[in-house]
């Protein structure tokens, strides 16, 4: 069931024009600021599909920009964030992709500075509702039938077991797991699938260990 | 998971003898782990915003292109004057539907029901009956509460977005669950919502996603509007004891199967249907002209 609660059904509450190309490509530009875990210096937008087709008449482009300088889906500065995003220092460039993707709204956002960068496939599946498929070229196996967090870690021993005895204390069953590093000892990453929600206290606490970058929640 | 089917919805309310929307409350609290009085309060919201929009749209806006805006007040104009043909009731949603789409439009704030798109349908229809049954608040949060298990179903069997399935999915779901929701209010059955949900979406089988230079507008308002105008009359031959000879389930799956077929230019990439007419494209040019000067 990729849609759980009703309120992926009636809502997001939004500023529009459209749930799919302006609040889901939102969503997907918020997961990679999440990821990030700082405002980007710069950020380079591929759009897909029926994104690339139609961003300019949904804002898609407003919408992902907005993403990125954490706006939620009914912030009503929203319609000024180009503006935002050269007061604040944010680059942007966009790119009209003409591969054919999986999924008709599909958009790829690479964001970074001078202490690095990081790669955000999403997927807008309807009503607002994202799915984020790839993570710095990580192909991510979701089901999107539960909810999954991503963790971003420095590569050491332990991580995996710390973030693993958090979720047991609090009695919250892991689905399903994948870890993945770009080379021994540097960037890894953990993506778990939950059989719950897991709330914001339990977020800040997995943080809080030692040698982890960034939690954020891919799929709610 | 209590329901995953209309058959399963309609059963389980018949068994425990509770509204469609008593279920969907319950389900969230499962899902969500959150409280019946978390859950509510959080769909008053909704409704609030919902209601914000409607008075928004009624006052009259118009969208930065230029190319929508201003219907809903023509429409309550024309009611005023009394010689309408169609009933009160029915122009009365059609105007409120309108209205919340020229507001989504106009780049406002909306509550997607269960897309931005088609936005317009539920609440339309919400606050044209809530004339007729003077419901109380709790009973407008559960006309909301049985729109969006019916969406669920249809989300979690078939498509809801434009982009995958066409207009079908996105103005034809939400004119089912809003004829659904409607029988509820009324004092149908589950049963009726069922077939109401049913009859509304054959209806809306086949339709397209073409909007003119890619912008939610035309035709997506209007198509709001006959998606209202489609629910109530569903819902009053459901409530008349009509049935579906084809089980609400089936229609869904159908649905599905037909938004499988439709190529990729009706799908939300203005490059078929009426987004590539004459007209359409002479906008086209004039507006994306306009946008980089």
């Amino acid at each position: 069931m990729k849609f759980r609660s009703v309120f992926d059904i009636i809502g997001p509450i939004m500023i529009g024009p459209s749930s799919s190309h302006t609040a889901g490509a939102l969503r997907i530009g918020k997961v990679a600021r999440n990821l990030f875990g700082r405002r980007p210096k710069w950020a380079h937008i591929h759009l897909y599909g029926s994104f690339a087709e139609t961003y300019k008449g949904h804002g898609t482009d407003v919408a992902i920009v907005g993403g990125l300088l954490n706006f939620d889906t009914f912030d009503d500065r929203l319609i000024r964030s180009f503006e935002i995003a050269k007061e604040e220092g944010l680059d942007y460039a966009f790119f009209i992709e003409q591969g054919i993707p999986d999924h008709p709204n599909t958009a790829k956002i690479v964001v970074g500075d001078e202490l690095g960068e990081l790669e955000v496939v999403g997927i807008s599946v309807g009503g607002g509702k994202i799915e984020i498929a790839e993570i710095n070229g990580f192909k991510l196996k979701l089901t999107g039938d539960n909810p999954a967090i991503v963790i971003l870690n420095n590569d050491r021993f332990g991580c995996i077991a710390n973030v693993a005895n958090i979720l047991a204390k609090h009695e919250i069953n892991i689905g399903h797991m994948e870890v993945s590093r770009k080379e021994k000892g540097k960037l890894a990453l953990m993506v778990l699938e939950l059989d719950e929600n897991i709330n914001n206290e339990i977020m800040d606490e997995i943080h809080a260990l030692p040698n982890i970058l960034q939690v954020a929640r891919i799929v709610e | 998971m209590l329901f995953k089917t209309v058959r399963d919805l309609v059963e389980l309310a018949e068994k425990e003898n509770k509204k469609i929307s008593h279920i969907m409350i319950e389900q969230e609290m499962l899902v969500t782990k959150k409280s019946r009085e978390e859950i509510i309060a959080q769909m008053d919201k909704n409704l609030q915003i919902m209601e914000n929009a409607v008075q928004k749209g009624l006052s009259g806006v118009t969208s930065h292109s230029g190319l929508t805006g201003g219907d809903a007040v023509l429409l309550q104009k024309y009611i005023e004057k009394g010689n309408h043909l169609s009933g009160d009731l029915l122009l009365q949603a059609v105007s409120m539907a309108v209205a919340t789409n020229e507001v989504n439009a106009a780049m406002g704030m909306i509550c997607a029901t269960p897309t931005a798109g088609s936005a317009g349908v539920v609440p339309g229809t919400l606050f044209a009956v809530k004339n007729k049954f003077h419901p109380s608040r709790q009973e407008m949060i559960e006309f909301l509460f049985t729109a969006g298990a019916f969406g669920y179903v249809v989300a979690n069997n078939s498509f809801i977005s434009g982009a995958a399935g066409g207009c079908q999915a996105e103005v034809g779901s939400a004119s089912g669950m809003a004829s659904a929701a409607i029988v509820e209010m009324a004092g149908g059955t589950p049963r009726q919502s069922a077939h109401a949900m049913a009859i509304t979406l054959k209806n809306m089988l086949g339709l397209v996603c073409d909007p003119v230079a890619g912008l939610v507008e035309v035709p997506c308002i209007k198509r709001n509007a006959m998606g209202a105008a489609n629910a109530i009359v569903a819902a009053d031959m459901a409530l008349a004891g009509i049935e579906s000879k084809i089980p609400c389930d089936e229609v869904i799956e159908a649905m599905f199967r037909v938004g499988k077929m439709m190529p990729s230019s009706l799908r939300e990439t203005a490059q078929g249907g009426l987004a590539v007419t004459p007209t359409a494209l002479k906008i086209q040019k004039e507006i994306h002209a306009g946008g980089e000067k």
